[in-house]
């Protein structure tokens, strides 16, 4: 597997760390309620298909990126910088 | 149906044709007690402990491939029972005694062979570590040996006692520990639960799950509608979509991992070693493959193959614990999907909907867990009561925090274990 990284290029899976669900981006409110935080912190879609996920840059420019795969193939469409996120 | 010496004989001089199969192969009824979503190692033990343990025979186990292809056919067959953390302990020595009786109560071979499995210390740290691990089994009432350097090269003298970043300081041995043959225990389970009057429906892919006011009434499937008084989803590797179904959302991620055998070569490995700071551990098959995995490729997949990092990591586990194997060839590998859940233990817990269970989370733990996970699921099935030694392996402690279970100490968050 390779990623292409918004800032270096296309690079080894082994440059990157692996964080998980991007919806680590999406932290509740402080008061949101322990269902809320429940399902932050612990329940995944965990879909078999298209995915987003955080990958960390590591041994490179230390971006954190949002990847777009599917997990059914291992297929990469999209790498973009958290920072540029525009859901 | 019985095997014999008698009848291999006869059959080899008559060209094999007279062997049947062992189990029916029905089409679904409208309606049973009991459905059993998948038909791997923990779907057909549980049906076939719902038959012998409690008389509940109107049981269909449906299973969306065959019986046997998935991951109980996609493991490297490790049986151990040499955990600490309560829950964890109890659950596993149990299961480990149902491993000890499994061939008498089956009446099948399933080659379990308790040849000791031996996890390496390269510290003064993780010996003491180990002392106190092998204290807890001891207390659990299971076995464990703390051994010197010199017990160690007396039971593997090939590996590398002399590496300068892992020396050898000891070990700790669980003698009783040891591997099965994966596809017996399936096919042995398979047949128990079948000549017990369980329905064993092969190429039945679930699609659906019917839900009635928070009660469960059946599912759907490709092969039809089926009703049931009560539905246990077990399907590690699948259980987020299955659950999902049921409008659930699971503490669940699904990784790969991977493992691999060499060719067969003269018996070298004693029993199962286990080198945990390189992720490694290796066995030798009765027919001389040394059968060896390592960690996750840790990104999630339910694609059933791994990625080459992952290889390479292994590959210089093995290099680095023992050399001698440097030119034993690989001959394949292969992923199994896995149900990782935060802290690295399972799950066996009713739902929110009425009869509908759930048993997933098995992490990279589930071919030992086979005949416990059965056990304790039908007795939760059909007395609505937490089984003690699996007990828990509750659902909600990740939502309050109780009764984590973390074997391996890093923290109850996904993407840790």
């Amino acid at each position: 597997m390779r990623l292409t990284c918004p800032i270096c290029g296309e690079r080894d899976r082994r440059e990157f760390y692996y964080k998980g669900d991007a919806i680590e981006l999406d932290r509740p409110n402080q008061d949101a309620g322990l269902a809320a935080w429940d399902d932050y912190l612990h329940n995944r879609d965990n879909s078999a298909g298209e995915i987003r996920d955080l990958w960390h840059h590591a041994a490179g420019c230390g971006a954190w990126l949002i990847v777009t795969r599917n997990t059914l193939t291992h297929a990469v469409s999209r790498c973009e910088l958290v920072e540029k996120d525009t859901r | 149906m019985g095997y014999s010496a008698f009848k291999v004989i006869k059959e080899g001089l008559f060209g094999q044709r007279g062997w049947k199969p062992v189990w029916r192969d029905p089409d679904p009824k409208p309606k049973y007690d009991v459905v059993v979503i998948g038909g791997g190692g923990h779907g057909l033990s549980t049906a076939y402990y719902l038959a012998k343990e409690h008389g509940i025979t109107n049981v269909a186990v449906l299973e969306k491939g065959y019986i046997g292809g998935g991951n109980v056919g996609r493991n490297t067959t490790i049986v151990r029972a040499n955990y600490m953390l309560p829950g964890n302990s109890e659950f596993y020595s149990h299961s480990l005694k149902l491993w000890e009786n499994m061939e008498q109560d089956l009446n099948y071979n399933t080659m379990m062979s308790q040849r000791g499995v031996m996890m390496l210390c390269h510290s003064d740290g993780q010996r003491d570590l180990f002392a106190r691990r092998g204290n807890s089994m001891v207390n659990q009432g299971d076995d464990a040996e703390l051994l010197t350097p010199e017990q160690v090269r007396a039971e593997a003298p090939m590996i590398d006692f002399d590496n300068v970043r892992f020396p050898i300081y000891g070990g700790l041995m669980h003698r009783r520990g040891g591997t099965a043959r994966h596809d017996a225990v399936a096919w042995g389970y398979a047949r128990g639960a079948d000549q017990r009057g369980v329905d064993l429906i092969q190429n039945c892919e679930v699609t659906g799950i019917d839900i009635e006011g928070g009660v469960v009434k059946g599912v759907q499937t490709t092969r039809g509608g089926i009703r049931a008084k009560k539905v246990a989803i077990v399907v590690a590797g699948r259980s987020s979509l299955v659950a999902g179904m049921a409008g659930m959302r699971l503490p669940i991620e699904s990784h790969v991992l991977q493992a691999f055998v060499s060719e067969g070569l003269k018996p070298i490995m004693p029993g199962v070693i286990s080198f945990g700071m390189g992720h490694f551990y290796i066995s030798q098959s009765d027919k001389g493959g040394l059968v060896f995995g390592g960690d996750l490729d840790f990104y999630k997949t339910y694609a059933a193959r791994g990625n080459l990092p992952m290889k390479e990591h292994v590959m210089d586990a093995a290099m680095t614990l023992m050399p001698s194997i440097a030119k034993a060839k690989v001959l394949r590998s292969w992923g199994g999907i896995m149900d990782m859940s935060p802290d690295g233990s399972p799950i066996i817990d009713k739902t929110e909907t009425d009869g509908l269970f759930l048993n997933c989370g098995w992490c990279y733990g589930g071919f030992k867990a086979v005949p416990g996970s059965g056990f304790s699921y039908a007795h939760l099935i059909a007395t609505g009561n937490h089984h003690a030694p699996a007990a828990r392996y509750r659902l909600d402690r990740f939502r309050t925090g109780v009764g984590l279970m973390d074997e391996e100490g890093t923290g109850s968050q996904h993407n840790l274990h």
